[in-house]
């Protein structure tokens, strides 16, 4: 399977990507961000499968981050940012004045660079948000706090202490209970903003197996890294952005092994970046 | 000399300078504090002194309505100003577009902060006392310390807000909560100890305010009764259209034109009342930030 996504349209985005003729879960056409006029990231267009993770790789101001952080429309939160393009997501185009975002963003979770738990206790970092979304009652709220800490692999580490702060855990730790309390969402879609730059190998380890687990059951997962092993550990496909352009995408072996532009080639074999 | 024995020798001289000055201001200060604790504290731990009726012409004075007046004051001013000050800093951290109106908003809170009290005193005898006809009342007085009090509030909570990091808003609106109750749940409970601690410090200011009340909440002190619950008697303590002096204005007042014999004595008991009581905020405000501090930590 190869596929250039830039080739993706939208009349027939399955089509392009050689597999299923149902729509993708989440595409995006062309979408470009401006931070006060100034263009950071030129027209881009990408799809994503549910079940599957997806890499976005280059060096540092290529505009990886900020594609991702178009797709929950995060982007509209800073300060004379605008979004251009098209954000298609269970087949509806957000990226418009009408969307909820705040619905939007239940559905597509966030994780950050730096792990960025709540001051508050464990139990709470988890049961916060949904308790904010309506759910009130405490058996649901427990039982939901213990699947998604689960679902990190963090559960049985804290299961003793979730009245303690949350500050007080180490920072994998951290990361993984940000990570649980976007699982608590019940998300389709996780966005990873190098989760794993601030950790030590072991934790960036135990975030790389939740990646796949995620993957397995059936959460689409987008994750900027800079670590291209960690990409070609977790991803199935990558996505290498530079100077604000995607330059090219597919699987991740494939582009890899046998890189199609000249400029990926340079940078996956050391020559800039 | 090697450049490192002259970086050495000129860190030693500037640490002694520091020490100097601050050791000089120190003196100083705790030199005005005990001169006043001592020579008012037979007074200030006198009973009959702290419950008792003020003195006109005879010897023997009290200050109870006074201490009810400041505290009373203060509650209302805090009551008035906290809700206005706390939306205030919110729109200005969390909502307002940049643009000209913001920043002339904080440029007039910036000068407003900064404003002598008794243009205020003045502006809210026009304003509350002449033109509401209010005359001079607990409620004027209220609202110009609210005057002087908001745009510190405003300024010490827009502190205590921008100093919370920005990705515990950014994980609050990632997992769909609306900038409301980003700000309400997150941000403000976040910034929660070093709230208190700004009001309570800004109460320890309006407590000790004299100017700004000479014109507006008046000079007298009815005498009150705690049994009168009737709002629009002028002995009804709870009655905010009674003039009321409070003891900064008490003290300004009986040096100013006061005939008792043991003027001096009134005086310094009175200081001593009031500086013991700012003193007591500031240590509640350090004890109560730390505390709040342990409790939104879940530590």
């Amino acid at each position: 399977m190869t596929l250039d996504s830039r080739e993706v349209t939208p009349e027939a985005p399955a089509a392009a990507m050689g597999a299923t003729t149902a729509e993708p879960l989440l595409w995006t056409k062309d979408v470009t961000v401006d931070y006060s006029g100034k263009r950071a990231l030129k027209g881009t267009s990408l799809s994503f499968e549910a079940g599957t993770v997806t890499a976005l790789i280059g060096p540092s101001g290529c505009g990886k981050s900020t594609y991702l952080r178009s797709i929950n429309l995060m982007n509209r939160e800073i300060e004379g940012c605008v979004i251009g393009g098209e954000v298609h997501y269970h087949g509806i185009e957000v990226n418009n004045a009408e969307t909820d975002t705040y619905a939007l963003r239940k559905q597509i979770g966030m994780v950050f660079q730096q792990p960025n738990p709540f001051r508050k206790s464990i139990y709470e970092n988890v049961a916060f948000a949904p308790r904010c979304h309506g759910m009130t009652r405490r058996s649901e709220l427990d039982e939901l706090v213990r699947k998604s800490l689960s679902a990190a692999a963090i559960w049985d580490e804290v299961k003793d202490k979730l009245g303690k702060s949350a500050l007080a855990l180490s920072g994998g730790q951290q990361q993984r209970l940000c990570i649980a309390r976007t699982l608590a969402m019940e998300p389709d879609v996780v966005l990873m903003d190098e989760p794993c730059s601030a950790l030590d190998p072991i934790a960036t380890f135990a975030i790389e197996e939740t990646i796949r687990d995620m993957a397995e059951r059936g959460i689409c997962v987008v994750i900027v890294t800079h670590n291209m092993e960690q990409a070609g550990r977790v991803a199935d496909r990558t996505a290498f952005f530079l100077l604000g352009d995607m330059i090219e995408c597919g699987p991740t072996a494939e582009l890899f092994e046998r890189p199609k532009d000249k400029r990926l080639e340079d940078y996956l074999t050391g020559r800039f970046g | 000399m090697t450049s490192t024995q002259r970086a050495r020798l000129s860190d030693h001289v500037a640490t002694g300078i520091l020490t100097a000055i601050v050791a000089a201001i120190l003196v100083a200060l705790v030199a005005i504090i005990l001169y006043i604790l001592i020579s008012g504290a037979g007074k200030a731990f006198d009973i009959s002194f702290l419950t008792g009726r003020p003195q006109q012409f005879k010897e023997g004075g009290g200050i109870g309505p006074e201490l009810f007046n400041s505290f009373y004051l203060l509650v209302l001013t805090l009551l008035i100003s906290l809700p206005i000050s706390l939306g205030g800093a919110i729109f200005l951290t969390q909502y307002a577009p940049p643009g000209p109106v913001t920043s002339i908003a904080k440029t007039a809170i910036e000068t407003l902060s900064s404003l002598p009290s008794i243009v205020v005193g003045l502006f809210g005898m026009l304003t509350f006392v002449l033109s509401m006809g209010w005359g001079f009342s607990i409620i004027s007085g209220a609202l110009a310390l609210t005057m002087f009090n908001v745009p510190i509030l405003v300024r010490v909570i827009q502190q205590a807000l921008e100093a919370v990091p920005r990705d515990q808003r950014d994980a609050a609106l990632a997992l769909g909560l609306s900038r409301w109750e980003a700000t309400v749940h997150i941000l403000v409970p976040r910034a929660m100890p070093a709230i208190i601690t700004g009001v309570i410090l800004s109460a320890g200011r309006v407590f000790g305010e004299a100017a700004a009340l000479i014109y507006t909440a008046g000079q007298s002190a009815p005498v009150l009764d705690f049994t009168n619950f009737d709002l629009t008697s002028a002995s009804c303590p709870w009655n905010v259209f009674r003039p009321a002096e409070t003891l900064a204005v008490h003290i300004w007042k009986i040096n100013s034109e006061g005939v008792v014999p043991d003027l001096a004595a009134v005086s310094t008991g009175t200081a001593a009342v009031l500086m013991i009581c700012v003193l007591a905020f500031n240590i509640i405000a350090r004890l109560l930030g730390r505390a709040m501090e342990r409790k939104v930590t879940a530590e």
